[in-house]
């Protein structure tokens, strides 16, 4: 892009990833997506059947700025059952359009230009652009696999200077699918109270946790005020589409994030907050996709290993994340553009989630148990005839 | 058997329940275990009678199949010694009952028949399940449609389609 119309702000900024290979993908006739990033469930019936009755009932207006104050109650209790931490309903939580704008108000309701941002990566790819947009400057800090793509706090504070304001953290990990244990968590904090930072925490996979249990940041010991917690119902309850999520944290902030959210969103749509009320009700529907999940989880990881990928077991989100170091390959995106070549499989290549990705490749194991075995068996031929000798 | 072993029967069983055609290796694979462990978990279950057998669910009309099912609902009188079990175990010998559960109600037992024509399938309850000692009175519904099946939707749903590559 060099039109003169366009902003100088918007100019620098690399497009979502490699845009032409997507486009190839995305025609690929009789390809196998594993470069899926949701859920292949539709959204449960019964959150469905209370959207139509919602819309039935002619629920078609704007609600409050914070979102449905029901909507909000239940997920204070929600939070307060599963993650121990209280939040009000009335002033800290916010109720947006997704994580997505969740965490662009986030940031910007922190960051001042000149300020700098840490986000760990390989990560989810918006945090870079939203970052910048404020005119503060992200600093990356690369995981490795060697400490399995968590963020170490001794690495984080290396980072660390006069201008830090604040942190993301995003675990369970897009694209690695790394977590991050109570102890790794509590040394992070630690590293967060000594230099007086703030954390941004998209907790949105956190319910697709296959080992243990998920531990929310803000639930730590003097974590919750320097916390902007966010999360959403896109993973857990396959409603992506709906673009419902929510932010809690200290009163401040989730003030300062209402007041851009009423003039550039004014509320979420009302239909998708009615939706979200019925999720809530119960999580039957969530714990059989999450245990769907866990056995494909474990299907691919294996499944790649056999055919000669290392593979690093991820315990949350629904990615894995294997290496390529030992194929005849230099970049990920020469691997996955041969791959869709010739086997017509799709994946993603880990570059796009930072420099640190670029040995690997993001499978998704959002897709049924036969597409995972057809994916692997493709994947398997590809890689004899490409073996490194 | 200890907790652990419990819990991986138990969701070996669920896996089994939804697709029984995986093999042993593919299920080891999802529950963490070795292929022999899942073996003799299986070959355990099914010796003790908990997995009754392993079949097809099969939608009969887009097979072109042309078969007629109807559900009888029967009164019986329970007899002294063994209430309503001798009496739905005779129902039950027939190869025409697909199924026999003892219910609720009005009415005693709800008795799925199965046969190749509306006919023969009036005919089987008038000579068969009617006159049988115990058996008081009978309502005969036949089916017309089948929506679900033993947990499976019959027709596939419409559903939007996913875009290959989202980050």
């Amino acid at each position: 892009m060099n039109s003169d119309r366009v902003a100088d702000r918007v100019k620098g900024l690399k497009g979502s990833g490699i845009r032409e290979f997507f486009d190839i993908a995305q025609q690929t006739e009789g390809a196998i997506s594993l470069g899926v990033g949701e859920p292949d469930f539709v959204t449960p019936w019964s959150i469905r059947e209370a959207c139509i009755f919602s819309l039935e009932k002619g629920y078609t207006s704007y609600t409050s700025n914070w979102g449905l104050l029901e909507l909000r109650e239940m997920i204070s209790d929600r939070v307060y059952t599963d993650d121990s931490v209280y939040y009000d309903p009335e002033g800290e939580i916010l109720i947006t359009t997704g994580v997505s704008e969740a965490f662009d108000l986030a940031v910007r309701a922190i960051a001042d230009p000149g300020d700098e941002v840490i986000i760990h990566e390989p990560s989810y790819v918006s945090y870079k652009p939203c970052t910048l947009f404020t005119g503060a400057s992200p600093v990356c800090v690369d995981t490795g696999v060697e400490d399995e793509f968590k963020l170490r706090a001794e690495k984080l504070e290396q980072k660390i200077t006069d201008k830090t304001k604040a942190i993301i953290l995003s675990y369970p990990n897009n694209p690695t699918g790394a977590t991050l244990s109570r102890k790794d968590l509590e040394e992070i904090a630690d590293v967060v109270t000594e230099h007086d930072l703030l954390v941004i925490s998209d907790e949105v996979y956190g319910k697709l946790t296959y080992d243990g249990k998920h531990t929310c940041f803000s639930s730590l010991n003097g974590m919750k005020d320097r916390t902007i917690l966010l999360n959403g119902f896109s993973k857990a309850y396959a409603m992506t589409g709906w673009r419902l999520g929510y932010a809690a944290g200290n009163k401040d902030i989730i003030e300062a994030m209402m007041k851009i959210h009423q003039y550039i969103m004014l509320c979420a749509p009302i239909t998708a907050q009615m939706a979200a009320m019925e999720a809530l009700r119960t999580n039957d529907e969530m714990e059989r996709m999450v245990s769907e999940y866990n056995r494909r989880r474990r299907l691919m990881v294996e499944g790649l290993r056999e055919i000669g990928l290392s593979c690093f077991e991820p315990k949350g989100a629904f990615y894995t994340f294997p290496s390529i170091e030992n194929t005849g390959f230099k970049t990920s995106e020469a691997f996955a553009k041969r791959l869709l070549l010739e086997e017509k499989v799709v994946v993603i290549p880990g570059s796009v989630f930072g420099a640190s990705g670029e040995r690997f490749v993001r499978c998704s194991y959002a897709v049924s148990q036969y597409e995972i075995k057809e994916a692997l068996e493709r994947m398997g031929r590809f890689l004899e005839g490409h073996r490194v000798v | 058997m200890n907790e652990k072993e419990k819990q991986k029967e138990g969701e070996i069983l669920r896996i089994l329940e939804e697709n029984a055609r995986l093999s042993d290796n593919e299920i080891a694979k999802m529950v963490d275990m070795d292929e022999g462990g899942v073996k003799a978990i299986i070959s355990e279950l099914e010796n003790s009678g908990i997995i009754r057998k392993y079949k097809a669910l099969i939608n009969h009309e887009k097979a072109g199949i042309e078969t007629v099912q109807a559900v009888i609902d029967v009164k019986v009188n329970p007899e002294r010694n063994t209430g309503y079990d001798s009496i739905a175990e005779r129902i039950s010998r027939f190869p025409e009952v697909k199924s026999v559960r003892l219910i609720s109600g009005e009415y005693d037992l709800s008795v799925l028949i199965q046969g190749k024509t509306m006919h023969e399938v009036a005919y089987f309850v008038a000579e068969k399940i009617a006159p049988l000692d115990g058996v008081r009175n009978t309502v005969t519904h036949f089916l017309l449609k089948t929506y679900k099946e033993n947990g499976e939707m019959y027709e596939e749903e419409e559903k939007g389609e996913r875009l290959a590559v989202t980050l």
